[in-house]
């Protein structure tokens, strides 16, 4: 795909994830927002996947550990032929297959549920070992958020991935500096977080996580033997609607109608 | 004596030999592998066997990862580390997503652990593992039961806890022994009681009727080796023909076996009941039978509770 269907596609998502969350009167658009370009690049460029065989066994996987970016997921899943589209007007509501957080036995596509903070690398660690120990070729990817980062099991995992040399595990942070009480920073500080994964052991890869060329190029290429890739996604939450970006308040809360309208508008409406 | 020979031991070795007749199985723990015995398996089967190190909560993620790729994973460590620490990540990596097929082996259950004390003694697992919904929990009563437990647990497609005491434990069931999750066995039976016990309790009841026969009491012995999916009819069996019904655990009474058989009746068929087990306290230093004394879980105690309730 060029760079303006790239781009194209990212729009659609964001539009999605504006009405879904509208209509659903809660959810969490900042970091669904933030991880758009990740999951357009993952989705249509990068994963060996098979849309209308959800769980073919040589795909590659994707666990979306900061699970609460999934409105974003689910219409990237959708767009990409996993579900019918008219689906994503129903997250949140009771019998939904799009539930609040991913949950895998309800959405084709979801290759683990997730949501509760911290749990899905781990989950991740356990499939990149799956896969060496059945000599499967299959990749997998995680993203996780950078608030996510201050649960201790994430430094377990980083801890395993390492330890186990999965070089078939690539960790995608989110790294939108900001979570539900304020910044990083001020909340609890992750440090120097190229710094502290280099001395992990782990490849880094410190990127701009809105630009296709990089994301893409980045994503593709093959872990060096034996090595983890950790790729700094440097993002903006709430990244394309003016109001959202970097703003802390819209970590949780649902755009009313006008806010909708404001925010379809600036994505660009009908394409 | 009675022959004795540590449940833990038996794990160990069913599981290696398990390992032996389906490679998909693959064993993991967390830096306690010579305690829970899952050290068999890593000689016998070195690249089906990860050791997390002391990290509970990715213990249970990496079991779930794997499970996830097509593997049966047995995780391993302390009741009071993988039930208790790791509670969240049970629930929400193992069971929530599609009851994943991860067998949860916890050892140094109760307080039998000993010297090491109360912050390791876990009173509490049975009532947290069987509150989750898809798991299955077994407790079984010695070295023969534990071996059956395990294969029959890589049976069963889906989540299975299976809780494992520290000490040697005399053998009170042979080879020929059915064992079937969710059936419990009737060890012995009686008239005017009926004893619903498990895990090491079960040989403290089968004590406590041979004496109270001497005194021409006639007591049944059930032995609970599953919690859960807990076996309704047998419960309901006994108290109808009884009338008069103890359970007895290593357990906190609050959540164990004692609500589990108390939930039955009361919906079903309301009897006079006792429950032995920890009386919502922590446990203590000292040694395992100081221990079972100290908190009343002796055969003596048990004749104490059936004379009360006759």
């Amino acid at each position: 795909m060029n760079l303006k269907e790239l781009q194209d596609i990212s729009k659609i998502v964001r539009q999605d994830i504006i009405k879904m969350i509208g209509k659903a009167g809660s959810g969490h658009p900042g970091g669904s927002l933030s991880i758009v370009e990740i999951l357009v690049s993952l989705y249509y460029e990068v994963m060996n996947i098979k849309p209308e065989d959800p769980r073919w066994e040589d795909r590659d996987r994707l666990v979306l550990s900061k699970g609460h970016g999934c409105p974003a997921l689910y219409s990237v899943l959708a767009r990409r032929g996993y579900f019918d589209t008219d689906e994503l007007a129903t997250l949140r509501r009771l019998g939904s297959i799009l539930q609040g957080h991913p949950d895998m036995k309800k959405t084709p596509g979801i290759d683990a549920s997730t949501g509760s903070l911290g749990q899905g690398l781990s989950v991740a660690v356990g499939m990149a070992l799956g896969a060496k120990l059945k000599r499967k070729g299959y990749r997998v990817f995680c993203i996780i958020g950078d608030g996510e980062m201050q649960e201790g099991q994430i430094w377990e995992a980083l801890m395993a991935s390492i330890h186990y040399k999965l070089d078939n595990l690539t960790i995608i942070l989110d790294h939108n500096k900001l979570q539900i009480d304020g910044p990083n920073d001020t909340v609890m500080s992750l440090g120097n977080i190229n710094d502290r994964m280099t001395a992990f052991g782990f490849d880094v890869y410190d990127v701009d996580g809105h630009d296709f060329d990089v994301l893409i190029k980045t994503l593709r290429s093959e872990n060096n033997a034996g090595r983890p890739k950790f790729i700094i996604a440097n993002t903006v939450k709430g990244k394309g609607v003016s109001f959202m970006e970097n703003q802390v308040g819209w970590h949780g809360k649902a755009p009313n109608a006008e806010e909708v309208n404001k925010a379809l508008m600036e994505l660009g409406g009908e394409i | 004596m009675e022959n004795m020979k540590s449940p833990r031991l038996a794990y160990g070795e069913a599981l290696a030999e398990l390992g032996e007749k389906n490679e998909k199985v693959v064993a993991l723990d967390a830096d306690l592998a010579h305690a829970t015995q899952t050290a068999i398996f890593a000689e016998r089967f070195k690249s089906r066997f990860f050791n997390v190190g002391i990290a509970e909560q990715n213990l249970m993620g990496v079991a779930a990862g794997l499970a996830l790729s097509g593997f049966i994973p047995f995780a391993s460590t302390f009741a009071i580390f993988g039930a208790g620490r790791a509670f969240e990540q049970i629930r929400n990596t193992i069971c929530y997503p599609n009851a994943l097929n991860v067998k949860i082996v916890l050892t140094h259950a109760g307080i039998t652990v000993g010297e090491d004390g109360g912050s390791h003694q876990a009173v509490e697992d049975i009532s947290l593992m069987r509150s989750l919904p898809g798991m299955t929990v077994l407790v079984p009563c010695d070295a023969i039961e534990t071996k059956k437990a395990v294969f029959a647990a890589s049976n069963i497609d889906g989540p299975v806890y299976i809780r494992i005491a520290r000490p040697v434990a005399p053998i009170i069931t042979n080879e020929d022994h059915n064992f079937e999750p969710g059936r419990a066995n009737v060890m012995r039976k009686g008239s005017d009681v009926a004893i619903f016990a498990t895990g090491l309790m079960v040989a403290k009841a089968l004590e406590a009727a041979a004496e109270l026969e001497k005194e021409g009491i006639s007591a049944s012995v059930v032995n609970v080796h599953t919690i859960k999916p807990l076996d309704a009819e047998t419960v309901l069996k006994e108290a109808a023909r009884t009338k008069k019904v103890i359970t007895v655990e290593e357990h906190s009474v609050i959540g164990g076996l004692g609500s589990a058989v108390a939930e039955i009746l009361i919906e079903n068929m309301p009897v006079r009941m006792k429950r032995i087990g920890i009386s919502d306290v922590f446990g203590q230093s000292g040694t395992p039978d100081e221990l079972l004394e100290y908190y009343g879980l002796t055969g003596e105690n048990i004749i104490k509770a059936v004379k009360d309730i006759l």
